[in-house]
């Protein structure tokens, strides 16, 4: 049963929950470091160590924070780790670095991460704490992925930068360029809720059955 | 530990102690990752700036920095900061072979930061490679992913000024085709060369009485634009 708990956490990350797909939540860095999928892959990675670093922290201490003051230690809690990720990648990948630019010191207001602190890993045991931020940082990963990947292979023809097609390959350049981001997330956006809406009407429909039967 | 304290009214003095312990921590944290990565980030910058000064220069295998200082190109082992510096290129025989430029300008979307190897002797630009630039990707950022716009700075005179045209019309020594669809950012590439020209043509001596190499090696100096 607890197993099952923990898990449970995990998943609803990825795709009940998913903080891009059905929050709408960290817009900006989905949005802005999305136009190939080797910096979205960083983002992502980047995210998921100051999210889990961050809910082990908020979680582990919870009892110890006075609650006026919490925010502004989260704030603290967080902004410590994205400094160590931003020094450790300008470190290791400086080509990276110099790609995600502005937007790694700028995980510190991403409203994902304080929004977990606040709802769920101040309120819960650490290890369901540090389950629901891997959750939600793979979750968020995931969607920075597929969104990078989409444009990348449309603007550029590339993934991960490998040529995917020949030299007659024109490249849909908009695709990279901002308004290729608003467009993507908007088509997976609608799918997203397609997909919600078929499935309440499908729930509905056996729940109408199984009354009927009953 | 204290159970009861989140739901009591906690004393200002135990807020404060909060905040500032947190915040003790957090400083030394931070000034843990910055000591440990420091070298290794000081290193990555030496060593870019070094394959870049052998980039624009081609044949050249040594470098020293020099500043302009009462009125003359010294050589120095570590620049002082905000001091601009260029570098002198020397070959395997200690030869000098040409000056590289660090150079920055408004690009189309922000500071362009590039480094240009000039050759006095032939008065000509011979390679150009941008440093810093945030260029629309897939149009501006031609200037640096293009490899036929880079090879235009490979043998370019400067009188009386590099000048960029349409791209298909260069017809002169001087002139650079610049790209279709990123004009603005190859313009600046051309005028930022430009300006950094005539700031320090004045400054370089009679070509053959260049600063001789000396013994001590370029170490970490940062390139300054």
């Amino acid at each position: 049963m607890k197993q099952n708990v923990s898990r449970e956490e995990f998943l609803k990350g990825i795709w009940r929950d998913n903080p891009v797909f059905a929050q709408v939540l960290g817009m900006c860095p989905m949005l802005a470091v999305t136009n190939s999928a080797i910096n979205a892959v960083a983002m992502g990675m980047a995210t998921f160590f100051v999210l889990v670093g961050s809910s082990f922290l908020v979680s582990t201490f919870r009892h110890v924070i006075p609650k006026q003051v919490r925010i502004s230690c989260f704030i603290i809690i967080i902004a410590t780790f994205v400094t160590i990720a931003d020094y450790t990648l300008l470190a290791l990948v400086p080509g990276v670095h110099k790609e995600l630019g502005a937007f790694i010191p700028l995980i510190v207001a991403n409203c994902l991460i304080l929004g977990r602190q606040e709802a769920f890993a101040s309120r819960y045991p650490t290890k369901l704490a540090v389950m629901d931020a891997m959750g939600m940082a793979s979750g968020f990963l995931l969607a920075l992925f597929s969104l990078g990947a989409v444009r990348e292979i449309l603007g550029d023809g590339a993934l991960f930068g490998f040529k995917l097609f020949g030299e007659n390959f024109e490249p849909w350049v908009i695709m990279i360029l901002p308004p290729g981001g608003f467009l993507t997330l908007g088509v997976i956006l609608l799918f997203f809720n397609w997909f919600k809406t078929k499935k309440d009407e499908f729930l509905e429909d056996v729940a109408a059955a199984q009354r009927s039967e009953g | 530990m204290n159970a009861t304290a989140n739901t009591a009214n906690p004393s200002s003095l135990r807020l404060v102690l909060t905040l500032a312990i947190a915040g003790l921590l957090s400083g030394i944290a931070i000034i843990g990752i910055y000591e440990t990565t420091l070298p290794t980030i000081t290193a990555n910058k030496a060593r870019e700036l070094r394959e870049a000064v052998l980039k624009v220069l081609p044949g050249v295998t040594q470098m020293q920095a020099l500043v302009y200082r009462d009125g003359e190109l010294v050589v120095v082992a570590s620049p002082d900061k905000d001091e601009p510096v260029i570098y002198g290129g020397h070959d395997d025989q200690g030869a000098f072979v040409g000056y590289a430029v660090p150079a920055a300008g408004p690009g189309f979307q922000d500071t362009i930061a590039l480094l240009y190897g000039y050759r006095p002797g032939d008065r000509q630009v011979v390679g150009m490679e941008i440093l810093e630039s945030r260029e629309t990707p897939g149009l501006g950022d031609k200037i640096y992913k293009d490899a036929d716009f880079v090879a235009e700075f490979s043998a370019l005179l400067v009188d009386p000024e590099i000048v960029a045209v349409k791209k298909g019309t260069k017809t002169g020594d001087n002139q650079v085709d610049a790209i279709t669809g990123a004009t603005i950012s190859a313009k600046a590439v051309v005028r930022i060369i430009n300006e950094a020209h005539t700031e320090w043509s004045t400054r370089y001596p009679a070509p053959g009485s260049e600063p001789d190499l000396m013994d001590t090696e370029v170490e970490s100096s940062e390139a300054q634009p």
